[in-house]
């Protein structure tokens, strides 16, 4: 437990990309199974703890510290494990951890807790424990660590220590369950490496480049649009399919309509979309509704009748990894394309078909018809290399996304709350309104990105010296700050007193030069959904 | 006649608070014709002023920094003097060297304004003294229960381990350039490093002040100009905002280091780039603020700036009464 609070407490307080990989690299070599295991699902996000939650640490730390100083404490540290680690306040007496408990044993014991022994094994965890340890004990138990280590990262350290192929450990990583014994013993030699070829596993997707000012020409890529839904990779050997998202997730369970439907040996990559209205013309392939009416079905762990009904999911396929058991990933993208064409007509149509390329004679004329597309369910357009293959992450020069340029409003900032992770105790949330016919300024949205660390700061201290309300941890301020915000798309919205909702909004910039009273209107907004 | 209320005599303002009766100002942040000032540190010690009283060390920081007052009464610690209608004392504050609490007692009341102050030990000034009064007048900078600061040997410790396991490289510690870069010096004397530390040429003058009144520093020479491979392995003292900046690029690949209560928060240290945090602040921390309350056991309590809200709350609970007085542009971001 000591070594992994120290590797976490390390990784925290180092910057650089290298000198963390080494730091997990070294963890992972000079570690005894199963603990570096255990360890690396940690890193890599893979642990949950079903009685061990966020809630339960709150009311635990709530019987020992007065709860209106632990809520301070948290809304100004802006990380839970963080804020408990240090105020946590020992039973009198209680006895330090022994310095060589592992961290598996600690792993085995959350495991087997039971909802009623949870509360006494945590709080006798937490007051044997010195600070740096509580913070990993928590960080582990509640799954997300946010210490700037993302999972791809922990794998590139895996890759290093052992000098294995990061592809490979990507593509064997899926099938195996922590504490990986079998994944480590392939990187020290002492067993093969992992095959799964009769169960339905992850293959890492292929991403693109933002194409930004460059041109390409179109004898060499292909065009083809890019939907806004969700990416999402589709699998079905020995009677299984499974769905995964862009990041590896597991989301089969949400999309069980369209799930049923993939019944064929192979593996496919698509845009899953939800059957409406508002959507694409027939030429474009049509029927697909805007992100939003797909966004009420994502993150369910069951899906009622009624949404199936109402919302019915579809996939609009872009690739092929797998027919049948053959691999076509190095195969040139034209050939794939065959192939996929040839693939989907086997499936269900009302579930599956193919994105459309299109067809333009020179690169002005498909800037014209990216232009020209409004549809809501359409992000811009893609741009793949005719002879790419099917590689695992960003390659460059093999495929571009040309999204559809932003749309922007001058908006009023309303309140600001703290951020959490890097921004911590920076006001760096901030909610925005734009004005009623009736001279009323109402929220349009909210957004925290976008912003350089300087005009955080700025921001910062423009909260700090205009604050005319408190709400918990939300300040109200002076309707004086206008900012510039960058959205994708806005949509009709009951749940706000606007009555819309923008698509991925983000702060543009600040427009220290224009008064308040010449920020946007609703209207103007209302006047962009499409 | 309504009843009068508790320190009705003192009006704070953000500004700083003014004393009516005296018809002077503690720690102004606006040039005033009388301004008491509790430490040399620039949030509370302006330049501007007409007349200014404080302990003698803290009117040499302000020559040091702004130059000669027009006319400056040096008051010693236990020394009264009578401004107006209100007797007016000094006593230590613990927070850098010359820091006082002044103490002013008026009509049979008696408000203690602490300045900032913390209640450890520091071998740089004298201790805090407790003073029984009516409304204690306290600062919050550190006023949340996360904020424990630990033993300060330990942490300056760390540098020097950093130090003798990194020989090849150097150990950088951003230091607030009065009192706390002077404070890690002489700790750093206290656990037998012995060797010249560097330090940056914006913390030259206020160095040479403290050895000239008596705090041992030990050999000190100037960083700028040396050769890398005169510094590897040394240990080099520069105000926080050096760290990050080009200054820092021609040391021998440093450690970043920097001594702060803020180093307590991990986001913090991360939020600044320090690979080595060490939690050492010249202000109270929570179990300090609160101690010192009940210490004094005033009747009042009144919290100039900080993290006000939660110790309002904590004075609540054990019923005492309490206001914040809202001071503004008093973060000591760097401490």
């Amino acid at each position: 437990m000591r070594a992994f609070a120290d590797l976490l407490e390390r990784l925290v307080y180092t910057r650089s990309r290298n000198a963390k990989i080494k730091l997990i690299a070294d963890y992972l070599i000079g570690t005894p199974d199963p603990d570096r295991g255990w360890a690396l699902a940690a890193l890599t996000g893979e642990l949950d703890f079903r009685t061990v939650k966020a809630g339960l640490i709150k009311s635990l730390t709530e019987e020992r510290v007065d709860p209106v100083l632990f809520k301070m404490s948290r809304s100004y540290v802006g990380d839970m494990a963080e804020t408990v680690s240090l105020l946590w306040e020992p039973r009198p007496g209680a006895e330090p951890a022994p310095q060589d408990l592992r961290l598996s044993s600690v792993v085995d014991r959350l495991m087997a807790l039971s909802r009623a022994e949870a509360p006494l094994q945590m709080s006798a965890y937490l007051d044997a424990m010195v600070p740096t340890e509580r913070f990993a004990l928590i960080k582990l138990a509640t799954g997300a660590l946010r210490i700037g280590v993302s999972a791809r990262l922990a794998k590139t350290a895996l890759a290093q220590a052992f000098a294995l192929d990061l592809d490979a450990v990507e593509e064997v990583w899926h099938g195996i369950d922590a504490p990986y014994t079998a994944l480590f013993a392939w990187g020290e030699g002492t067993a093969p490496q992992p095959s799964h070829e009769d169960i339905p596993v992850f293959r890492p997707f292929m991403l693109a480049h933002p194409l930004e000012d460059a041109r390409v020409d179109l004898s060499q890529y292909a065009a083809e649009w890019k939907w806004d839904g969700v990416r999402v990779q589709l699998n079905h050997v020995n009677g299984e399919t499974k769905l995964f998202s862009r990041t590896g997730d597991d989301v089969t369970a949400s999309f069980p309509d369209v799930a049923d439907a993939f019944q064929i040996h192979g593996v496919i990559d698509g845009e899953l979309l939800v059957k409406g209205d508002a959507q694409g013309t027939a030429d474009q392939g049509g029927e697909a509704a805007s992100f939003n009416a797909l966004q009420q079905r994502l993150g369910r762990k069951t899906v009622s009748k009624k949404m199936l009904t109402e919302a019915p999911a579809f996939v609009r396929a872009y690739d092929i990894l797998f027919d049948g058991a053959e691999d076509l990933r190095a195969l040139p993208w034209e050939e794939r394309r065959r192939r996929l064409e040839a693939f989907v007509p086997r499936l269900p149509a009302e579930r599956f078909d193919v994105s459309a390329i299109v067809e333009a004679d020179d690169f002005d004329h498909l800037a014209k018809i990216r232009e020209g597309a409004r549809s809501a369910a359409i992000e811009g357009l893609m741009l793949k290399r005719r002879d790419s293959a099917y590689i695992a992450g960003r390659k460059v020069g093999q495929w571009y996304k040309w999204k559809r340029d932003p749309l922007t409003a001058d908006c009023v900032i309303m309140y600001a709350q703290r951020g959490s992770g890097r921004r911590s105790s920076y006001f760096s949330d901030y909610t925005f309104g734009c004005w009623t016919e009736a001279g009323e300024l109402v929220p349009v949205g909210k957004a925290y990105s976008g912003i350089t660390d300087e005009e955080l700061r700025f921001l910062d201290k423009f909260v700090r010296g205009n604050t005319t309300g408190r709400f918990g941890p939300v300040r109200e301020v002076e309707k004086t700050l206008v900012l510039e915000v960058a959205f994708d798309s806005v949509h009709s919205s009951k749940r706000h007193k606007s009555g819309i909702a923008m698509r991925f909004p983000r702060i543009h910039r600040i427009r220290n030069d224009k008064p308040a009273a010449e920020a946007d209107r609703v209207r103007t907004l209302e006047a962009m959904i499409d | 006649m309504a009843k009068q209320t508790l320190g009705d005599w003192i009006k704070p303002h953000p500004t700083g608070i003014y004393v009516e009766p005296g018809d002077f100002w503690i720690d102004p942040s606006e040039a005033q014709g009388m301004a008491v000032v509790t430490h040399g540190h620039a949030d509370h010690a302006r330049s501007g002023h007409s007349h200014v009283m404080a302990t003698p060390e803290t009117l040499a920081i302000m020559e040091t920094r702004y130059g000669e007052y027009p006319k400056a009464t040096p008051m010693a610690h236990g020394e009264i003097a009578r401004i107006g209608e209100v007797d007016v004392g000094f006593v230590p504050a613990g927070h850098v060297l010359g820091s006082a609490q002044v103490v002013m007692e008026y009509r049979g009341e008696r408000i203690v304004a602490s300045g900032d102050y913390k209640r450890r030990a520091d071998p740089t000034c004298a201790p805090f003294e407790v003073v029984p009064c009516d409304v204690f007048i306290t600062e919050a900078t550190f006023g949340l229960p996360v904020f424990r600061h630990p033993d300060t040997a330990g942490e300056v410790q760390k540098a020097l381990d950093a130090l003798h396991a990194n020989p090849e490289r150097c150990v950088l510690i951003g230091a607030y350039a009065l009192g706390k870069a002077q404070r890690v010096i002489r700790h750093l004397r206290d656990l037998g490093h012995h060797e010249p530390i560097y330090i940056h040429g914006a913390q030259e003058k206020l160095c040479n002040l403290y050895q000239d009144l008596g705090v041992d520093l030990g050999e000190l020479r100037l960083a700028t100009g040396r050769k890398k491979d005169e510094l590897q392995g040394t240990i080099i003292i520069c105000p926080p905002g050096a760290l990050n900046d080009r200054w820092s690029r021609r040391l021998p690949d440093p450690i970043t280091a920097m001594a702060s209560g803020w180093m307590r928060i991990r986001q913090r240290a991360r939020q600044r780039n320090v690979e080595l945090p060490l939690i050492l602040s010249d202000h109270a921390d929570w179990d300090e603020l609160t101690q010192t309350i009940e210490d004094i056991g005033p009747k009042e309590v009144w919290v100039t700036h900080g993290r006000e809200d939660a110790l309002l709350h904590w004075c609540m609970t054990r019923q005492i009464k309490a206001r914040a007085l809202n001071m503004v542009g008093r973060e000591d971001e760097d401490d």
